[in-house]
């Protein structure tokens, strides 16, 4: 579960990005956050995930408290989210394989643990032929999947996609966010960051969303 | 267990296969660290093998033990170097013995004619087990208090010099070793820099994605470490390969001194001291190097 009570967010020398937002986001649900360009999604995602702190207010994730989390402890929360950025962040220097294995390694899972569960992940976005090929090589499309199989290989509880679809065409769009409502459809936590609520959706989860709409830092 | 295991064993391997991957860097860091090593080792087996020297070589510094003219106790002092536990040998000459040599000897044969009866004394040449400076002083004021001793004398002044010329070449070889340190710390700090650069996207991500700070930090520890310890072999080879060089011409003047000297190969303890400070000065370098540079991705 996640609760900001009053979360204010503001840069040094910058107006708030984020004013006074209260929310919760039950186990489950699967998340919109949208808006225009600078509304503030992206600062919310990572307020979220335990990336930024709060400048004032209350980020609750599963009844911790981020603001009064020692330093040393970020980053075992963190772990609890799979993170998919636009730009993917993909290592390109590695190949799929251990593009997708990092989470895991930091997780301390290694040899034939970690992979049978990077194959399993490869085979779930449909790339597991592309096991040994080097990101750069992939499609965009093919690029995100990637970076969904690494966002999910450590089986996190909360999946984060900030503009998953931003760069990709409406075909390879609808391709990735069907693969993030299958997550939800499982029991995952899917908060999803775009311009607005995409127009296909399938009826059985159409009913079932929550949306967030910000505008100029204010939930409306 | 397990966990600390895979924590330690898996940044170790991510490193071997980076300095696999670049092998040709890598073995040119390894000869840095061993050419700079290898000079004080040099200086050190250079004045290490001279000590060996001074207490190796076949004109052992003596005491001369001149007994009183009129003295009447010799055999008594000679049972009291017999028992004498520092004493590794003496040998005595009467001064009848001492009269005819010298009246034989040309050089002073002219000086003993001019003489009208035997000045000399009974000695003995004593050849203490111990050659260090201090027990021949030890020995020497033991001896001077005996009865019917008129005079002990030492006559290894020289044996005190060079001491004094080799603690000088210790402090040299300290000095060195300091300063070669403190560069190869800076060069290896440097290196690792440089790495933490090329692969901050790396850094980053794993930040992200819930690296701790310790996971991100051990492979460039590691990278230190092995490079240290390449080093520092590299430096064995090389101090191998120049004392048998050198072996070649010390051979010729030592046999023309009748000496079989050689410079000995470093031994076990030296091997030992040579890896484990490579291997500790790129640790510290790395530390160094670790701790300055990934401070700024540490309030990701």
């Amino acid at each position: 579960m996640i609760k900001f009570d009053q979360v204010s967010k503001r840069y040094p020398g910058n107006y708030e990005t984020l004013k006074r937002i209260s929310f919760e986001i039950e186990q489950g649900d699967l998340v919109f956050v949208t808006g225009a360009s600078g509304a503030g999604k992206s600062t919310l995602l990572k307020l979220i995930a335990g990336l930024e702190r709060p400048t004032s207010g209350t980020v609750l994730i599963n009844s911790q408290n981020v603001s009064q989390l020692k330093a040393a402890a970020i980053p075992y929360l963190r772990r609890q989210f799979g993170l998919i950025f636009q730009d993917h962040k993909l290592l390109y220097d590695r190949n799929c394989y251990e593009n997708v294995v990092l989470p895991l390694n930091i997780n301390g899972i290694i040899g034939e643990d970690a992979a049978k569960r990077v194959r399993a992940a490869l085979d779930k976005v449909g790339l597991l032929d592309k096991e040994k090929a080097m990101p750069i090589t992939l499609s965009g499309g093919e690029q995100q999947r990637l970076a969904i199989a690494r966002a999910v290989v450590s089986r996190p509880a909360f999946l984060i996609a900030d503009e998953p679809t931003g760069n990709l065409d409406e075909n390879y769009a609808a391709e990735i966010l069907e693969f993030l409502y299958a997550f939800q459809q499982v029991g995952v936590t899917v908060i999803i960051a775009s311009h607005e609520v995409p127009k296909h959706l399938p009826p059985e989860i159409a009913s079932s969303i929550k949306v967030l709409h910000l505008q100029h830092g204010e939930l409306v | 267990m397990s966990l600390w295991l895979t924590q330690h064993q898996q940044p170790l391997k991510l490193v071997i296969g980076r300095m696999r991957n670049n092998l040709m860097a890598t073995l040119l860091m390894f000869c840095v660290i061993g050419v700079t090593l290898c000079l004080p080792a040099i200086l050190y087996t250079v004045v290490d093998n001279l000590s060996r020297l001074t207490g190796g070589v076949e004109s052992k510094p003596q005491i001369s033990l001149f007994l009183k003219l009129d003295a009447s106790n010799k055999t008594e002092i000679e049972a009291q170097l017999k028992k004498h536990a520092d004493i590794a040998s003496f040998e005595f000459v009467s001064k009848d013995d001492a009269w005819s040599k010298m009246q034989q000897d040309k050089n002073t044969a002219d000086a003993a004619a001019s003489l009208e009866k035997n000045p000399l004394p009974d000695a003995f040449y004593i050849t203490p087990k111990k050659v260090s400076p201090d027990n021949m002083a030890r020995l020497q004021e033991e001896m001077q208090k005996w009865d019917g001793v008129e005079l002990a004398q030492v006559d290894a002044n020289w044996v005190k010099r060079l001491d004094t010329i080799l603690k000088l070449g210790k402090k040299a070889v300290f000095v060195l070793l300091v300063l070669l340190g403190f560069a190869l710390i800076t060069v290896i700090g440097n290196t690792i820099r440089l790495q933490i650069m090329t692969q901050r996207e790396e850094i980053e991500v794993s930040k992200l994605i819930g690296a701790t700070n310790p996971f991100i930090r051990r492979p460039f520890l590691y990278a230190g470490v092995l490079y240290g310890l390449g080093g520092g072999l590299a430096a064995l080879l090389i101090l191998t390969l120049v004392t048998l060089l050198f072996n070649f011409s010390v051979a010729e003047i030592a046999d023309l001194y009748a000496s079989n000297f050689r410079l000995h190969l470093p031994n076990g303890s030296s091997i030992l001291v040579l890896l484990a400070s490579a291997t500790g000065l790129g640790w510290l370098g790395s530390y160094f190097a670790v701790n300055r540079t990934l401070a700024q991705f540490e309030n990701l």
